[in-house]
């Protein structure tokens, strides 16, 4: 289902309106969608060692004060910290009264963070969406803490994870080192030799604008890259989905006048063609765009040249 | 003396950059940032040598403060 769904989106998405039951909701709320992901993570853990420590083996931190009538919902939170780093990696366990708590995964974590536990760390700032920092893996699927609905079943436990297949800096916070330095490589500017004709701004027809829609609104959250096995095996040289996207902005946009040297150092085995078309990038996406979609324009357009 | 795994010669390169990166510092402050990288090392020389987990996340902290600490602004360093 997960992937005709996708396969839908990829078919639909020049149409002005998606219909309404291809559009994607608010992040991790589908279960049957999220299935094959986590599963696919876990399995991927290449060393025991590394594994962190079940939360079974480790205590759990309650609801300061539970009252009658709680909604008492668990949470398993990876914890790893750096000042111990001959430790183990484990998965912290805390339960929150939801009626006391936000609609958000991302409140859920604050909550924690301000009330019971002030040494977990986490990345966030806007809480809207908007900004990028918040993104974990939630009960198996990359996404934005901010974005991701609490699920009510208080019986089913939520588990958070840092993005998969990244260094960990502490707890639920990557290394995104690497993702950055990707990302200034394909050089995320106009460039241009010729002034504009009339001296003043650089003009863009509403036709050309148009190509810049879905591409323009990526908040570089890395949710769709760390979601790619191609790039998990091959972070070092493969950009990813994330930086693929941005790299067919600006090769897709109409003002800039690099659009051949762009597509002259994606052109090696390594930078775009480690994609397979898995298609977990679009599948993931929190703000529902489909870099997998770019990168098939990218193919495209450096086939028939 | 056994043959260093591929892990040991690793930490070894990077303790031998960290000397050679010292040398580029001013004169007069080139013991503090000798003494700096040594402690840094020295901190953790008990550990496990099958630890491997912790081992590379160290060399990668190593590489990453090499790195920043190599900067020919930074001219001191003190604790």
């Amino acid at each position: 289902m997960a992937t005709t769904r996708a396969l839908t989106r990829l078919a639909t998405r020049r149409t002005a309106v998606p219909p309404a039951i291809f559009t994607r909701g608010f992040a991790s709320v589908d279960p049957i969608a999220r299935e094959p992901i986590s599963k696919a993570a876990e399995a991927a853990v290449p060393d025991p060692a590394r594994k962190p420590v079940p939360e079974s083996q480790t205590s759990t931190i309650k609801e300061p004060e539970a009252e009658k009538g709680a909604k008492i919902k668990t949470f398993h939170i990876y914890r790893w910290n750096p000042d111990e780093p001959s430790s183990k990696p484990r998965m912290q366990s805390y339960t929150l009264d939801l009626n006391k708590t936000g609609p958000m995964m991302l409140d859920a974590l604050i909550r924690i963070k301000n009330e019971v536990d002030p040494t977990l760390t986490f990345r966030r700032s806007c809480r809207e969406g908007i900004c990028g920092s918040c993104a974990m893996n939630i009960d198996g699927v990359n996404t934005l803490a901010c974005l991701c609905r609490i699920p009510t079943d208080t019986a089913k436990e939520s588990r958070i994870y840092p993005l998969p297949h990244m260094y960990i800096v502490k707890d639920l916070v990557p290394d995104m080192t690497l993702f950055y330095k990707q990302y200034r490589s394909i050089k995320p500017y106009l460039q241009r030799d010729t002034p504009p004709p009339d001296g003043r701004e650089y003009r863009q027809s509403k036709a050309e604008r148009k190509k810049l829609d879905g591409l323009y609104e990526c908040i570089l959250c890395a949710c769709c890259s760390t979601s790619c096995p191609s790039y998990w095996w091959n972070q070092e040289e493969y950009l990813g989905p994330a930086i693929l996207l941005q790299s067919y902005r600006w090769i897709a946009d109409s003002r800039d006048e690099k659009k051949a040297e762009r597509q002259d150092a994606l052109n090696n085995s390594m930078s775009l063609y480690r994609c397979h078309t898995i298609l977990n990038c679009s599948r993931t996406c929190p703000k529902g765009l489909n870099p997998a979609l770019a990168i098939a324009e990218i193919k495209k357009s450096m086939a028939f040249t | 003396m056994t043959r260093l795994s591929g892990l040991q010669r690793e930490v070894l390169s990077l303790y031998r950059q960290c000397m050679r990166a010292v040398r580029e510092k001013p004169a007069d402050t080139r013991d503090n940032f000798r003494v700096f990288a040594r402690t840094e090392f020295r901190r953790n020389v008990r550990l496990d040598k099958k630890d491997f987990g912790t081992i590379e996340y160290l060399l990668r902290k190593g590489h990453r403060q090499l790195e920043i600490y190599r900067d020919p602004g930074i001219r001191n360093i003190s604790r």
